[in-house]
């Protein structure tokens, strides 16, 4: 049986309210004013499309053998790199083997789906088993523009495989179309749409239907057999419409977390998904389909492996961790929308040496440290010389992976000399639960949320961008373990 | 067993600049101003120096590499210079380059140089530079200096669970006695007394040091000549002799950026070349024997916790001490009677250099009334270079017989 084994969800914890952003540029566009309800997921200035699908894979495999994973595919349009395979990133952060089938799906906001549908298929076929799919997107509307309203960041990840799966894969249907309603060019960094009626009327209301009656026709099945929809769109008119065509009614339709997200993207359906999967029973059969460049349907049937999965973190859980951004400026230096004044300090120039990233790409990339053979002492970064002083052996040490065991505060600060676009920089040591010990970077709190033996989880985030060269790099941070949340 | 080198070799002379934001200076400037102060208090030529150890520490401005520039500079005869880089501790490690020289025989007199010119790079605080490798350049936290030390107080206040609001007001008295000391000194960069209520309301700069928990980055440059106390007898036979009486440095192993037993609450360094100095010295009870001493006050928590770290004050009670004046210049031991990093600020290899001008003269009793330490016997200079949880610690204890 082919389908999905896990799922993961992620959502940035700044939540920035529309009336906000309204607020700020409404003396622009007026109009606007209709778009202004509810808020919108920001990504943290150090995260991007890579890092919140990292977060919502790792989210995705806890509990289950990195070892086992045969591939990782990941799909956006504002990924970091247009050469420099983002899923390699990803692949590193959640520390799998290297011999493992990696690839970036992009441009069409169906990527998602589609690279779900390519897992599917590849394990079906037999070529690839344990396949890790990831969806991030964090696309930017123009100042004042309604895009800017409706967009939102997030993320979310699948595991493909063919034993334990909890969502049995039914079948899929594709289309294709060069219908451009929203497109950005290969230089550009904003989206740029046509008229929303057309949009609303030719794209979402006449490109869904058509999917959902190409798949039920495949597959035998009438549309009503469904237990939950899920499809992107944010045109509530659009919706109703859709819906009434068809004959959804009421719960059957998942919510599109528009009011509390917003669009994300290649990410929106398999964020729905992963939502939808919180809460479903075995026996459900869901309906999946992305719009963007044409649509994917996918359909699956839930099956009684759902209550074995451990409960994920999942959008859900990531909803409950919320932090109010309620400045716009501080989202437009964040997104560099603008050119602020970092200090001669913040133009010292920080070179990345390829080379030596490459000798280190596992401890950077996967968190991954050593344990000494002979005294059994864990520590980051991996050394040749045992830390311990009462050890000190030479070459007695195996690979440990420290990303999954978080830490405790050892000494923290807030520094406001530090040139950040996200001032005060904050870190400080963290002893890493099970030994070992490094100074980390604590994102995602304020400096209120720091004691000394706090408990801290480690996040993979962006760790510095060099705007000169054009290069992200990654690295983890450790995150303080919210109190009563999980 | 090796026996150290206590009484081996005397200060003969030394010269230190006006530090501050010496704009109209370049680092040549700062050389010619410390060696020609240098060189008249030695009463010997310069042909007579056999051998001479350059410290300097920020590449990217200042000297460049080697030891080039002090012979170019000074235009010294052909002789080795032999540059040296250790953090903080550059200046005071140059001073053991020709002290070992001296002591070992293989020259009569040697120069002890640093100089460091770090105002020309156009923003405050120190330069952002991969100082410690390429890797932690990559993954290391986004950190400056103050940040780095400001974590001893959020770990001491944690470890002897002594509140914050404690820890602050005995930084605060830190930088107040030092400013106190630092306006009498004509040498220093900031010559103001600061009240009590400004430093403890002063902006943060990384919690919980404010303005004044910092030291300022300023120009400097300061030297020694040093020779056998023989020779010295000969050139300046009715004059008292400043001796080395311990020299010691200690490294960190990685134990404390990476392994979990450090509590982060002082530098274990700097108890390790304390142990080792006091044993070099011949002290055995430090709070009764040193007299004087200029440490390493980068931070003013730094120099709380050196209290500790030099086995003055008792663990976890630095600030009942330094609240009591233990530490003013009126106190039992007065520390950093010339204004320390916090006046003088820190261009780094010329402060321990800079450190032991001030025990050097303090021990001849050169300083008039009001900035003098009644009747010393011996000076102790402390630098801790990099950042607490890995760090270059070095110490000089200096005295006369």
């Amino acid at each position: 049986m082919v389908g999905i084994r896990s799922y993961g969800g992620y959502v940035p914890r700044y939540r920035m309210n529309r009336m906000v952003v309204f607020g700020s540029m409404g003396w622009l566009n007026p109009a606007n004013i209709m778009n202004a309800q509810g808020e919108k997921a920001v990504a943290n200035f150090d995260e991007d499309a890579v890092t919140m699908a990292s977060a919502a894979a790792t989210d995705c495999i806890a509990g289950f053998d990195r070892e086992s994973i045969g591939g990782v595919y990941f799909a956006s349009t504002t990924a970091s790199y247009k050469e420099r395979l983002c899923a390699n990133l990803i692949s590193g952060s959640l520390a799998t083997s290297e011999a493992v089938r990696t690839a970036d799906f992009a441009n069409g906001l169906k990527a998602g789906t589609t690279a779900l549908i390519a897992a599917l298929d590849a394990v079906a076929a037999g070529s690839a088993n344990n396949v890790v799919v990831g969806a991030g997107d964090c696309r930017l509307g123009k100042m004042g523009s309604v895009q800017e309203l409706m967009f939102g960041d997030g993320a979310a990840a699948m595991l493909v495989g063919d034993t334990d799966v909890i969502a049995e894969f039914k079948g899929a249907y594709s289309t294709g179309h060069d219908f451009v309603d929203h497109m950005r060019g290969a230089e550009s960094k904003y989206d740029r749409q046509w008229e929303e009626r057309w949009i609303r009327d030719i794209g979402f209301g006449q490109f869904l239907p058509e999917a959902i009656t190409g798949l039920c026709e495949k597959l035998g099945m009438a549309p009503t057999d469904f237990t939950k929809v899920i499809y992107p769109c944010y045109y509530g008119g659009a919706r109703k419409a859709i819906n009434k065509k068809i004959g959804f009614e009421g719960e059957v339709v998942q919510d599109n977390m528009q009011a509390i997200i917003g669009d994300a993207g290649t990410a929106q359906s398999l964020m729905m998904l992963a939502k939808a999967l919180e809460d479903a029973a075995p026996g459900d059969k869901l309906l999946v389909l992305s719009y963007g460049s044409g649509c994917d349907a996918l359909a699956f049937e839930v099956t009684d492996a759902i209550k074995d999965l451990p409960k994920r973190r999942g959008i859900s859980g990531c909803l409950a961790r919320r932090a109010e951004l309620d400045s716009y400026t501080k989202y437009m230096v964040w997104r560099r929308m603008c050119d602020p004044e970092m200090g001669l300090r913040g133009e010292e120039q920080k070179w990345t040496r390829w080379s030596l990233h490459w000798r280190w790409h596992k401890a950077m990339l996967g968190l991954i440290g050593s344990r000494c053979l002979a005294c059994g002492t864990q520590q980051y970064p991996p050394q040749r010389v045992c830390v311990n002083p009462d050890c000190g052996a030479i070459d007695q040490m195996e690979p440990v992976i420290v990303s999954d065991k978080g830490g405790k505060v050892a000494s923290f600060t807030s520094d406001m000399l530090a040139a950040s676009t996200n001032p005060p920089a904050m870190y400080g040591s963290v002893n890493i639960n099970g030994g070992g010990r490094y100074v980390f970077d604590f994102t995602d709190c304020t400096i209120d949320e720091l004691a000394v033996g706090r408990e801290v989880e480690f996040s993979f985030r962006v760790k510095m961008h060099d705007a000169v060269r054009d290069i992200t790099n990654y690295f983890w941070k450790a995150v303080p373990v919210a109190e009563g949340v999980e | 067993m090796a026996e150290g080198i206590r009484d081996k070799v005397v200060v003969l002379g030394m010269g230190c600049t006006k530090f501050g934001e010496r704009w109209e200076a370049g680092p040549e400037d700062l050389a010619v101003e410390a060696f020609t102060e240098c060189l008249a208090d030695a009463q010997i030529e310069k042909k007579d120096i056999q051998a001479s150890w350059l410290g300097s520490h920020i590449d990217e401005i200042n000297i460049g590499k080697g030891g080039n520039f002090l012979g170019l500079t000074l235009k010294l005869p052909l002789i080795p210079v032999t540059r040296t880089e250790n953090f903080c501790a550059s200046g005071t490690e140059a001073f053991r380059g020709a002290c070992y020289g001296v002591a070992s025989g293989a020259y009569d007199i040697a120069l002890a140089f640093g100089v460091e010119k770090l105002k020309d790079t156009g923003y405050g605080g120190l330069p952002d530079s991969p100082a410690f490798g390429q890797v932690q350049a990559m993954i290391g936290p986004n950190a400056t200096a103050p940040g780095m030390f400001a974590q001893i107080a959020t770990a001491y206040s944690a470890k002897y669970n002594v509140p914050m609001d404690r820890i602050k007001e005995a930084m605060a008295h830190i930088s107040w006695k030092s400013h106190q000391n630092g306006a009498k000194n004509p040498r220093a960069h900031l010559r103001k007394p600061i009240p009590i209520e400004q430093i403890m309301g002063a902006p943060m700069i990384a919690y919980p040091l404010g303005l004044f928990d910092c030291c300022g980055v300023s120009d400097g440059s300061s030297c020694a000549i040093v020779t056998t106390p023989e020779i010295a007898s000969k050139i300046k036979p009715n004059d008292p002799q400043v001796k080395v009486k311990a020299l010691q440095v200690a490294v960190s192993s990685g134990e404390e950026a990476l392994y979990t037993k450090w509590d982060g609450a002082g530098m274990i360094t700097t108890r390790e070349a304390a142990k080792r100095a006091y044993a070099e010295a011949g002290i055995k009870n430090p709070r009764e024997e040193i007299s004087m001493m200029e440490v390493h006050d980068c931070f003013s928590i730094t120099e709380f916790a050196t209290m500790e770290d030099l086995g003055i004050s008792a663990p976890g009670t630095a600030a009942d001490d330094i609240l009591a004046g233990f530490y003013d210049l009126d106190g039992q031991i007065p520390c950093q009677p010339d204004g320390g990093l916090k006046c003088f600020g820190h261009p780094i290899a010329a402060s321990g250099l800079r450190m032991l001008f001030e025990m050097y003269n303090q021990l001849l009793g050169r300083w008039p009334e009001d900035r003098a330490v009644k009747d010393p016997k011996y000076g102790l200079t402390h630098n801790l270079g990099g950042v607490p949880n890995q760090n270059v610690c070095s110490i000089a204890i200096v005295g006369l017989d």
